[in-house]
């Protein structure tokens, strides 16, 4: 059981000739193993921020990030122990795996590097972990990224966040560049990871329906501050505060709208 | 369920504004000053590090112009030599940093010392002399170049996959090729052989310069052959950048959308597609106006030309230090002034440099 | 709603390269006046391919080898647009079909004013315009998709995405055509932008009555503004129907796996857990 506390925390960029610009503004939360939070919000409302903070690539400028109720490592060995319990998965499958390295470079690399399974064993991880994301392992283990479509490549970058078996994952808009027709199928795969790991994983999106399916809470990022935050349900369907409701009366959703237009008679 | 309502003025009406990473920046054009303040202060730290590294390096070679001088000139009695040392700049009783302090004062005064291979004359006068002739003969070629290429370029680019692509490889070849191969070529074909061209120099001995028919018409005479080597050796390199630029250019959707609009091709062509694919010739082309001087070397070399780059070989070989020290100090300022130009062409021609660096 | 503006007979698009690609096959569809045509479909299934094929502007290697396609004009004339030649082709451009491109950030000259790319459109499809006709056309221009006149002089980067894409709605709007093609207008912009620009089509189209060609792979938003939708899959369209049929009664398999892959919003949760 591991668990992330963010507590008041601020971010606050200088921006020359815009002075000071707070990209986060006294944000609060905890990410525990098990849970899964979808945290939404346009762009430019510090949504990545918040996983730049969380995976320590920036430092708040005030508040703290406490791991199970010490402060997050800053450098060195504690420092990448630290990120090896928690995981990232990037927005573009392309340009966060290397062209020059084949798939099991892309596995192998962190399984070496966190030790999880004796050497010998690492081959058969590989093959395991690509099992996991529902990838052919044998097919696909010495392809370079560009041979795979779009789907299988980030299928490979989810693989590659589980291999040092962290407790959390942050997931940075994990489908937004793949087909929708591939979307859902790559959030149920993560959706099922996460379930039978009993992974915490962070998910984060502009994009509220796939926010309510995949996750059981939901945060509303605007404009650097948490405006609303409860049960998915509760934040979809019985929004409470001006923004969220915007954001849901803005989103396309054909089932409100067949009601509201009299049973489909358009 | 915890509602946080979010006070205070951060808060904007976000459908009005349009909420984007790319926000929308006010369309006032302000004066970028401290863009151009860094620029000055850039530009300022770079002219006096070549200034510095000039005035170090003669002097830390073996030999000076004296010794070269006495070597040929019999019967010079040691006080002469030094007199002659202390006139340059060269007597040995000031320190290294006496010597830097007076230099930098003479440069301030834009006394840039006496030329010991041209009869003691002012190393100023000398340049002057020799510059019009290079600037006139390699700025003139380059520009046409650039022009040429560049417009080539963007007809080849234009047309990929018609016979125009032919051009590419001959132009590149030609580029390739040493310069003094062509020149020597080009004098014993046209001078030598077909004898349409005089062999080298500026203008016939017995002309006297001046602003004569007959001696303009002997320069462009002169100078024609040059001229059309130089032209011909560098086209290469702007065609090729600019058709490269161009097939990048029209995969860009504003030519598609510009097609779509119905819009002539010529409009097309020029206005949408070769305006942008132009903005990295520009860079170029002031690096080439900066090297003008520094290339004249061979050139002027091979067709015998009194031009900066002949004055600059000679003067290194006879060692005559503060006509160096000129020379070079000219080829910096060429570089340093197109810099500055492409700044400024650049901030025209493409509208993203003028804010994005504010 | 009967009256056809556009059709498009057993249409294909050939792209010629060393193992040829039938981008496009044997379309025929019928796009009617004041309606708006919903085209969906994954990336690659052609959809984009058959809208810029019609009006010719794809690029080699792509080939037509097949196909019709007849402009009836509002006068009452029609015209063969794969038989124009290329005078008549631009004169036909944007004065009767105009386009809203996808990337709403590389769809504008990086280095012309905005006011000047809209200007050029009067320039050429209006020669005997003046200069000050013009000026106050692309004004009024700016103003109908609210983004004010006094932007005419901005560059593009210094307008945001949303500001972009009213931009090239202006400009598709500028020669008041009879219809216009929506290739992704909003893919790239925030929901809340995406819905305003939605809500300024709709003004837009109640104002000047052009028909609208919406193409898009977002399924739902489709679902919320079009007559009828085209499903696209391989270069087919495997279910043309009304909106409310695709939603209801949907006939074809992949359109009910297309309608599956998207999360309800509102709905109860499909998936158990």
């Amino acid at each position: 059981m591991t668990s992330i506390d963010v507590r008041g925390v601020w971010k606050t960029y200088r921006v020359r000739g815009a002075g000071a610009v707070d990209a986060l503004q006294d944000v609060s939360f905890t990410l525990s193993s098990g849970q899964t939070i979808g945290m939404v919000g346009q762009s430019g409302s510090g949504k990545s921020t918040v996983a730049k903070i969380l995976t320590q690539m920036e430092r708040p400028t005030r508040g703290q990030v406490l791991v199970d109720g010490r402060p997050v490592p800053s450098r060195g060995a504690a420092l990448r122990a630290y990120r090896q319990q928690l995981r990232m998965v990037f927005q573009d499958p392309f340009a966060s795996l290397n062209p020059y390295h084949s798939i099991r470079h892309h596995i192998e690399r962190p399984l070496a590097l966190s030790g999880v399974v004796p050497r010998e064993q690492i081959e058969a991880e590989v093959h395991r972990l690509l099992a996991r994301v529902q990838l052919d392992a044998g097919a696909v283990v010495d392809r370079r990224p560009h041979e795979l479509s779009g789907g299988q490549r980030q299928r490979v970058a989810i693989a590659r966040a589980l291999a040092p078996r962290p407790a959390l994952l942050v997931a940075d808009e994990p489908v937004s560049m793949l087909d929708v027709s591939l979307r859902m199928g790559v959030l149920s795969l993560l959706s099922d990871i996460q379930a039978q790991d009993g992974l915490g994983v962070l998910y984060i999106t502009h994009d509220l329906a796939t926010a309510r399916y995949f996750s059981d809470e939901i945060i509303v990022l605007n404009q650097g501050r948490i405006v609303e935050h409860g049960s998915a349900d509760e934040v979809i369907l019985r929004p409470r505060h001006p923004y969220t409701r915007e954001l849901r009366e803005a989103s396309p959703d054909p089932e409100r709208f067949f009601a509201d237009s009299a049973g489909g008679a358009r | 369920m915890t509602t946080l309502s979010s006070p205070g003025p951060a808060e904007t009406d976000v459908v009005a504004d349009g909420t984007t990473a790319t926000r929308a920046t006010p369309a006032r054009a302000r004066v970028p000053w401290r863009f151009i303040g860094r620029r000055v202060a850039f530009y300022l730290f770079t002219l006096w590090a070549a200034v510095t590294i000039n005035f170090f390096v003669p002097r830390m070679m073996k030999g000076d112009a004296v010794d070269n001088y006495l070597a040929r000139n019999r019967g010079i009695s040691p006080e002469a030599a030094d007199a002659l040392r202390a006139l340059l700049g060269l007597d040995s009783d000031r320190t290294l940093w006496q010597q830097y302090v007076d230099y930098l004062g003479m440069l301030a005064r834009g006394d840039l010392g006496v030329a010991i291979t041209h009869g003691l004359q002012p190393v100023g006068q000398v340049i002057a002399g020799a510059l019009p002739w290079t600037v006139g003969l390699i700025g003139l070629a380059t520009v046409f170049s650039f022009l040429i290429g560049t417009v080539g370029g963007a007809l080849v680019g234009w047309r990929r996959g018609s016979r125009l692509d032919a051009l590419i490889p001959v132009t590149t070849f030609l580029s390739t090729v040493p310069y003094f191969w062509i020149g020597l070529m080009a004098i014993a074909v046209f001078s030598v052989a077909l004898g349409w061209f005089p062999i080298g120099k500026a203008y016939g001995i017995g002309t006297a310069p001046g602003l004569t028919l007959e001696f303009v018409g002997q320069v462009i005479r002169h100078g024609t052959l040059p001229l059309a080597t130089i032209v011909v050796a560098s086209l290469g390199g702007w065609v090729l950048g600019m058709r490269n630029m161009m097939l990048t250019v029209l995969d860009e959707d504003y030519v598609t959308v510009a097609q779509a609009k119905g819009m002539p091709n010529r409009r097309v062509l020029w206005r949408y597609a070769a305006r942008n694919a132009v903005l990295p010739q520009i860079q170029s082309f002031a690096l080439s106006i900066g090297f003008i001087v520094g290339g004249a070397i061979i050139v002027e070399q091979v067709f015998s030309y009194p031009g900066v780059g002949k004055m600059l070989l000679d003067a290194t070989n006879a060692k005559d230090y503060a006509l160096m020290q000129g020379g070079f100090l000219v080829i910096v300022l060429a570089v340093l002034i197109a810099n500055i130009l492409a700044d400024v062409a650049y901030a025209f021609l493409d509208p993203r440099t003028r804010q994005s660096e504010a | 709603m009967s009256d056809p503006l556009l059709s498009v007979r057993d249409f294909s698009v050939r792209y010629e390269t060393a193992a040829p690609v039938d981008a496009v096959r044997d379309v025929s569809l019928t796009v009617h006046r004041g309606e708006v045509l919903g085209l969906a479909g994954e990336s690659g299934c052609g959809k984009t391919t058959l809208a810029y094929g019609v009006q010719r502007l794809l690029k080699p290697p792509a080939v037509i080898p097949g196909g019709s396609v007849t402009w009836h004009d509002a006068d009452g004339s029609d015209t063969d647009l794969l038989a124009l030649d290329p005078d008549a082709l631009r004169a036909f451009r944007w004065d009767k079909v105009s386009m809203v491109f996808q990337g709403a950030m590389s769809a504008l000259n990086p280095v012309a004013t905005v006011g000047a790319q809209l200007a050029d459109v009067f320039e050429v499809h209006r020669p005997a315009m003046s200069r000050s006709a013009r000026t106050a056309a692309v004004g009024e221009l700016l103003e109908i998709v609210k983004v004010g006149a006094a932007r005419s002089r901005s560059y593009p980067h210094e307008l945001s995405g949303g500001m972009r894409q009213r931009i090239m709605i202006a400009m598709a709007l500028a020669l008041r055509p009879q219809l216009v093609v929506m290739d992704e207008p909003t893919t790239a912009l925030d929901v809340l932008v995406q819905r305003e620009i939605l809500r300024e089509i709709t003004r837009l189209r109640e104002a000047f009555g052009f028909s609208v060609v919406f193409i898009t792979h977002d399924l739902p938003l489709l679902l919320e503004i079009s007559d009828r939708i085209a499903i696209m899959r391989a270069g087919r369209i495997v279910e043309i129907d009304t909106a409310a049929n695709i939603w209801f009664r949907p006939r074809h398999d992949y359109t009910r796996t297309l309608l599956s892959s998207f999360p309800r919003l509102t709905a109860e949760r499909k998936v158990a857990r």
